[in-house]
């Protein structure tokens, strides 16, 4: 009824004048019948409301209730080891020592490697099939595969990993001077970085998709060409939205347990260069978890998914300020 | 008109679609203490019992369960979460019995609430496998190599203490990798146990337990994780589980026992090693064995019950039918050993595994007489 309304506001005013009539004539009839409905309309509106509000209250519960169990579950950790856990190069559940140190140093190195790998990847993808290729069967078969790549379970790209990457990286290693070991940071930074294009990358592609097309139809009537278009009218426009989709997938490769167990050799030594074997925060949770057989090692454990939670939250509070800075500007 | 009539419902329907989703997963929550709560009428049911713990006796005890079930129709859930796990499941009282690669530290003993038995159940060996593709003969060990190996003092293979050991043997001069377990593990508990035993530095550095803080080397995660990294690095070196190296037909070498005899870890020298004087407690561990023809790099597994049974609500049956169950456990179930790759207990282990059997009460009576 809405819409045939306006559309009659546009046509010659003498309709117009009709369908005020008619209007008039219509209000009295639905008076009553207007008020009962605006009744259960509040109603509705209310009960509505209400949902959404518990809904978003169970988020924050549940977050807060997670982050409360890390710390609460930490504290004889935290009373035996003190803040020096953070900076203590020595992990040893024999003569109850527990550093984090090289666990942290390495789920940053592997992360953020894996991002720098992954970037020209993801916004690859993403300009082309934001910009270049929106439509036609060979988008269709990009799009879907980037999507596949993110359903794929990790336990799988570990063992992909495991059996062809590492002999891969085992055979080029000699050449460039360090022992052919295989297994370390560097290739659970590449798998990492396989497993993290497509949140960069999708994001990235439907913020493209969104950029006004008079902007850019304005762009190419000055004689822009499509690489300048790229740089001086897209990424302007979308950059919030590009590293919005970046720390998305950091956010992915911080956690990430099963693949990175797998290839990055789990020592804790602190690794000398990226292709060392080391170990991440989640790996270490993951592998001695099931027999931590005493309260303080358990304790550290869990002190370790706590300084992981930190982290995590460190670098999107981070991540925010940089996104509410580019959009201000 | 109409299409506001349908906005209205529209809405209603997810309001109630929404609020459906919210008491349904309220309702799961209660559900799930619910489902708790139908878990322990489960442990409580006659039939059936519940153990929990380590994952190396889950082949076997699989096969003996089902066994079991089919003679005598009692039902034995086993989850096999890891020796650790275990324990402490046993420590909550949530399960009927526990399993475990190592006996009970000081700590795990305190936090239980009445004493528990320890009956050795089954027994297994660590095999020191290694990729030398250049090797036809098998590789002789003794302890003191052994030890200064995983502790990264002997670096090359062609090394002249390894040489000197295995006479005739062309050593390639490749660089020694050290594979071990990231997960802790039953079978890491036995290795560091043996190597703690032999090696005085060891002992000092490195220490035992089922997580080692090791001084070199690359961690796989489970057996095959170690299996792994061993089979696609020419040079490694790695210590696997018995069982799990032969079905994979994994090269291991031979290792020196306290005798003086270079031992082929098989079944039949695992079981030799347990065939010692074992204390009546069962406690023993059997790394670095003093019989003569036994593998040194040995243990028990054992079962885990609390010595007094009447505890909870438990039954007089169910303890019964538990005891029952472990007493042909290491009796008639320990047919099923051999061909699982696994070590039948010698009979020293046997008459000290009844006996400890005996020793369980119910209300402070004997249960098995």
């Amino acid at each position: 009824m809405d819409s045939t309304f306006n559309r009659d506001l546009v046509a010659p005013s003498e309709v117009a004048q009709g369908v005020i009539q008619s209007t008039q004539k219509l209000k009295g009839l639905q008076a009553k019948k207007r008020l009962n409905r605006s009744f259960r309309q509040i109603r509705t509106e209310n009960v509505f409301k209400r949902t959404l509000v518990i809904m978003g209250l169970i988020m924050v519960i549940l977050v807060f209730g997670i982050l409360l169990t890390l710390i609460v579950q930490s504290i004889p950790s935290i009373k035996a080891l003190g803040l020096g856990y953070l900076w203590g190069k020595t992990w040893d559940p024999v003569q109850d020592i527990y550093g984090a140190f090289p666990f942290l140093l390495g789920t940053l190195i592997t992360s953020f490697l894996a991002l720098l790998i992954s970037i020209p990847f993801s916004m690859g993808v993403a300009i082309f099939l934001g910009e270049y290729y929106p439509n036609g069967w060979l988008s269709n078969i990009l799009k879907n595969v980037v999507e596949l790549i993110a359903a794929v379970p990790s336990v799988i790209y570990g063992f992909w990993g495991l059996a062809v990457l590492v002999p891969i990286v085992r055979s080029f290693e000699p050449k460039i001077g360090v022992p052919p070991i295989g297994v370390g940071i560097f290739t659970s930074s590449l798998i990492l970085a396989v497993m993290i294009i497509p949140y960069a990358g999708s994001l990235g592609r439907s913020m493209i998709q969104m950029v006004p097309s008079p902007l850019k139809e304005g762009a190419y009537a000055l004689g822009a060409t499509r690489w300048e278009v790229i740089r001086r009218v897209i990424l302007p426009y979308t950059k919030s939205g590009l590293f919005a989709g970046i720390l998305l997938s950091l956010g992915r490769a911080l956690g990430e347990t099963m693949a990175v167990t797998m290839v990055i050799g789990n020592t804790s030594i602190i690794p000398k260069n990226i292709f060392a074997p080391g170990n991440t925060m989640a790996s270490v949770i993951a592998n001695e978890f099931t027999e931590a057989d005493k309260s303080v090692y358990l304790s550290a454990l869990i002190e370790l998914g706590l300084v992981l939670f930190l982290v995590t939250l460190v670098i999107n509070l981070i991540g925010k300020r940089v996104i509410s800075r580019f959009t201000n500007e | 008109m109409k299409r506001n009539f349908l906005k209205t419902y529209g809405l209603l329907s997810i309001a109630g679609i929404f609020s459906l989703f919210f008491l349904s997963s309220c309702g799961s929550g209660g559900g799930s203490g619910s489902g708790a709560d139908s878990a322990a009428t489960g442990n409580s049911d006659a039939n059936t019992l519940i153990g929990a713990g380590s994952s190396f006796d889950n082949p076997l005890f699989s096969k003996m369960f089902s066994q079991y079930n089919q003679t005598n129709g009692l039902r034995i859930n086993y989850q096999s979460v890891g020796s650790g796990a275990g324990i402490s499941q046993l420590t909550n009282k949530t399960v009927d019995f526990g399993a475990s690669d190592a006996v009970m530290n000081g700590k795990q003993d305190s936090a239980m609430s009445a004493p528990a038995l320890h009956i050795p159940v089954t027994a297994g060996a660590v095999a020191i496998s290694y990729n030398l593709p250049e090797i036809k003969d098998t590789l002789m060990l003794t302890p003191g190599l052994l030890a200064d190996i995983f502790l990264g003092k002997i670096t090359k293979w062609n090394d002249g203490k390894i040489a000197a050991i295995n006479k005739g043997v062309k050593l390639p001069a490749t660089d020694i990798l050290i594979a071990h377990r990231s997960d802790g593990s039953g079978t890491t508990n036995i290795f560091t146990t043996y190597l703690s035993k032999i090696s005085e530095d060891w002992s000092t550095k490195v220490g035992k337990g089922s997580s080692v803080n090791w001084p070199t080397g690359l961690g796989g995660k489970g057996s095959e994780g170690v299996a792994g990294t061993i089979k696609q690095t020419p040079g490694a070196i790695g210590y696997i589980e018995l069982a799990y190296a032969v079905q994979n037909n994994m090269a291991f070498a031979k290792i020196q026992n306290k005798a003086g005899t270079f031992i082929t870890p098989t079944i039949a020298s695992v079981t030799a090693a347990a065939n010692i004087q074992i204390p009546a407690d069962g406690k023993v561990s059997l790394t670095n064995t003093d019989a003569p023809d036994g593998y040194p790099i040995s243990g028990f597994s054992w079962v885990l019950i609390y010595k007094e049974q009447k505890y909870g609500d438990r039954s007089l049956d169910k303890a019964t039918r538990l005891l029952k169950l472990l007493s042909w456990m290491i009796h008639d179930g320990q047919q099923y050993s051999s061909a699982l790759t696994y070590a039948p207990l010698s009979p020293a282990a046997v008459s000290v595994g009844d006996a400890i059997l005996k020793s369980a009460t119910y209300d402070g009576k004997p249960i098995l007489q």
